[in-house]
């Protein structure tokens, strides 16, 4: 009893209170520090597992059967693919509309260097377009409007492309974005190489360097 | 029963908290049919946890096992299609009931002093109703759950810096796969839930803290007789609890309906493209998010490169007009901040920054509601003209936004969003001005 008399008695003193104040300002930083550590496994056990991180692996497409003017999809990391052998006139087509496109040169664009390029592809082939159909804007895959003429989404002298269902997004068919539309990057060119004549493998350009 | 409640009422305040929130919680007399819609909004939360209790012994949480167990349930779980088709259109439901919640209180003034924590508590709920439903719509597996997953989830990217980083921590995975599925369905049936509970619970103890406001706008605790119970209330049990019975039939009579008439709701209630399982190569021909998110939608789709040009125009004009407005020099040294930020964003980020800082803002903005409003009255009743063809234009630029964020863009529709976009933030931006404007007519002394 009386040692709670006491300290009920320091604490009316000025230095006992900024003393408390100071232990107590002390603990709770303390515990905000443990709480923060806590978190750390919690937080990260939701980024990639080591199994989602393996699964990237490079996907291999023959494409022999692939007649001009056709088009597949692919899927490589979960993505679809878009693997189009274009036609003489779709490859015309592609200096036709650089006006109208937001990024024609690919500058502000993802792509390997070999598709820096008007056609965007492999100056090798360079008809074979290898993209992912993932719309930059909100990752929507774009539909292939692949007919040259009148097209209710693509406009009246539509060349051909790709409109993103989503939003509206408008591509040539060099995956190159139209100006004027939500999305604002051309689509990504995943790196890729040919194995042979005929095969493709989309996700490993290592023989590039070699 | 009188030693019992004794013998609890000494260990636990039942008998107390029953007359402070039922028996003796004094309401006004003479609430009308918009305040049905937050008793509705507490029985849609109970059937929708209820229902979801049922649904979560029969589903799997596993991309190669969901979009068949949610058919599992729909024809061989006994009674399973209609635990599913409650919850799924009780979603629906919840929405349909939340909106005309939220606009009760915008024309009754209901966000307004004292009442101001009870509409911010309420507008997390509605953010967390979102999520809610956003994350559950993930879980059948559907073509358009996994598209609007997609969408949605990207929206982050946006963020400078971390925002790639934060979708893929979001998904688990680089693309939306089973790491996001197996994780909604755990935000989806625990944590989502549990905050909403409790989100709720604060809701209502603030609105009983300082009681409910009533369609004339006035308080009720103004005028008391000797008792200290005021003059225009009505104890809420049993007056409302029966009342609100009836509000409760009507509502079940018209949602069974569609539950068991009209489940689709012709496409906008379950979509169609839902009806065939994800697949990551093929996006739907058009993809469209539930109904009740159509309106942000459009906000989203609405911001082009040209749009921007507008927006920098009008953010001229009202610096312009900030130097003649008539209000405190901190004021308008505050909006020409806010100018000055939009000019630089206007520089730095592109349409696609913008239509993701747009969405965001609308759904922001709805907080600021009891201090963007002005009027020296609260409800509609007694408001001068100008509010009420504010309100007009609100809704029906709320509604043409929902409409077109359900149909493919055009060139027109782009415009037509575009222009109810500017309405939907004029409508919050202009507050301060047009609630003063014009002639309020005298507020009555007593409910009327």
């Amino acid at each position: 009893m009386s040692s709670n008399e006491e300290s009920s008695n320091g604490d009316s003193t000025n230095e006992n209170r900024s003393r408390r104040r100071f232990i107590t300002g002390l603990t709770s930083a303390a515990w905000a520090v443990s709480a923060a550590y806590a978190a750390v496994p919690l937080v990260l056990s939701m980024t990639p597992s080591a199994r989602a991180r393996n699964a990237g692996a490079p996907v291999e497409f023959d494409f022999s059967k692939l007649q001009a003017g056709q088009m597949v999809k692919v899927e490589w990391r979960g993505m679809p693919v878009v693997v189009l052998r274009r036609t003489p006139a779709m490859m015309a087509g592609l200096d036709e509309v650089t006006e109208l496109l937001a990024d024609p040169d690919s500058a502000d664009s993802v792509q390997p260097g070999y598709a820096q390029n008007p056609a965007r592809a492999d100056a090798n082939k360079n008809e074979i377009l290898v993209m992912l159909s993932v719309c930059t804007h909100l990752g929507c895959s774009p539909v292939e409007k692949l007919a040259v003429g009148p097209d209710p989404e693509m406009g009246e002298d539509s060349k051909g492309g790709f409109f993103c269902p989503c939003h509206g997004s408008k591509f040539d068919l060099a995956g190159r974005v139209y100006k004027n539309v939500p999305a604002n990057k051309n689509m990504v060119i995943p790196p890729y190489q040919y194995l042979d004549e005929n095969v493709i493998l989309i996700g490993d350009d290592e023989a590039r360097n070699a | 029963m009188g030693n019992f409640m004794e013998w609890l009422d000494r260990r636990f305040p039942a008998t107390q908290v029953w007359n402070d929130h039922m028996a003796k919680y004094w309401t006004p007399k003479n609430f009308n049919f918009w305040y049905y819609f937050g008793v509705l909004s507490i029985v849609i939360l109970v059937l929708q946890i209820v229902t979801g209790i049922f649904l979560t012994m029969h589903y799997k949480p596993d991309v190669t096992l969901a979009f068949a167990s949610v058919e599992y349930i729909m024809r061989d779980v006994p009674w399973g299609w209609l635990i599913r088709y409650l919850h799924a259109i009780g979603a629906s439901a919840f929405f349909v009931v939340i909106y005309l919640h939220m606009f009760r209180g915008l024309i009754y003034g209901s966000s307004r002093e004292p009442r101001e924590l009870v509409w911010l508590i309420g507008c997390v709920i509605y953010v967390a109703l979102m999520a809610e439903s956003f994350m559950g719509y993930l879980l059948p597996w559907g073509n358009m759950s996994y598209w609007g997953a997609q969408v949605i989830i990207s929206l982050f990217d946006v963020i400078p810096y971390v925002g790639p980083a934060l979708s893929e921590w979001i998904r688990g995975d680089f693309v939306v796969s089973d790491a996001t599925l197996n994780r909604f369905f755990a935000f989806h049936v625990i944590a989502v839930p549990l905050i909403l509970c409790v989100l709720v619970f604060l809701h209502i103890v603030a609105l009983h803290k300082v009681g409910s406001l009533n369609p004339d706008g006035i308080e009720i605790k103004e005028n008391k007789d000797k008792g200290g119970i005021p003059l225009d209330g009505i104890a809420f049990h049993p007056y409302y609890t029966v009342k609100d019975t009836v509000g409760v039939v009507v509502f079940f009579i018209i949602y069974l309906g569609v539950v068991f008439y009209w489940p689709e709701g012709g496409g906008v209630l379950l979509e169609k493209d839902n009806f065939t399982p994800a697949n990551s190569l093929q996006t739907p021909p058009d993809i469209v998010p539930l109904w009740y998110f159509t309106p942000f939608y459009s906000i989203l789709r609405a911001s082009t490169a040209d749009f921007l040009v507008v927006l920098g125009s009008l953010t001229a004009i009202a610096a312009i007009a900030t130097p003649f407005i008539k209000t405190k020099r901190s004021n308008k040294i505050a909006a020409f901040v806010g100018y000055g930020v939009i000019a630089i964003c206007l520089f730095i980020f592109d349409a696609k920054w913008w239509g993701v800082v747009m969405m965001a803002m609308a759904i922001v903005v709805m907080f600021l509601l009891p201090w963007l409003d002005k009027s020296p009255v609260k409800s509609i009743r007694y408001r001068s003209l100008p509010f009420k063809i504010a309100v007009t234009i609100f809704v029906l630029a709320f509604i043409s936004l929902g409409y077109l964020g359900m149909h493919p863009v055009s060139a027109l529709s782009t415009i037509q969003a575009q222009t109810c976009t500017v309405l939907y933030f004029a409508f919050f931006a202009l507050m301060p001005f047009y609630t003063t404007w014009g002639k309020t007519k005298p507020v009555p002394e007593r409910l009327t």
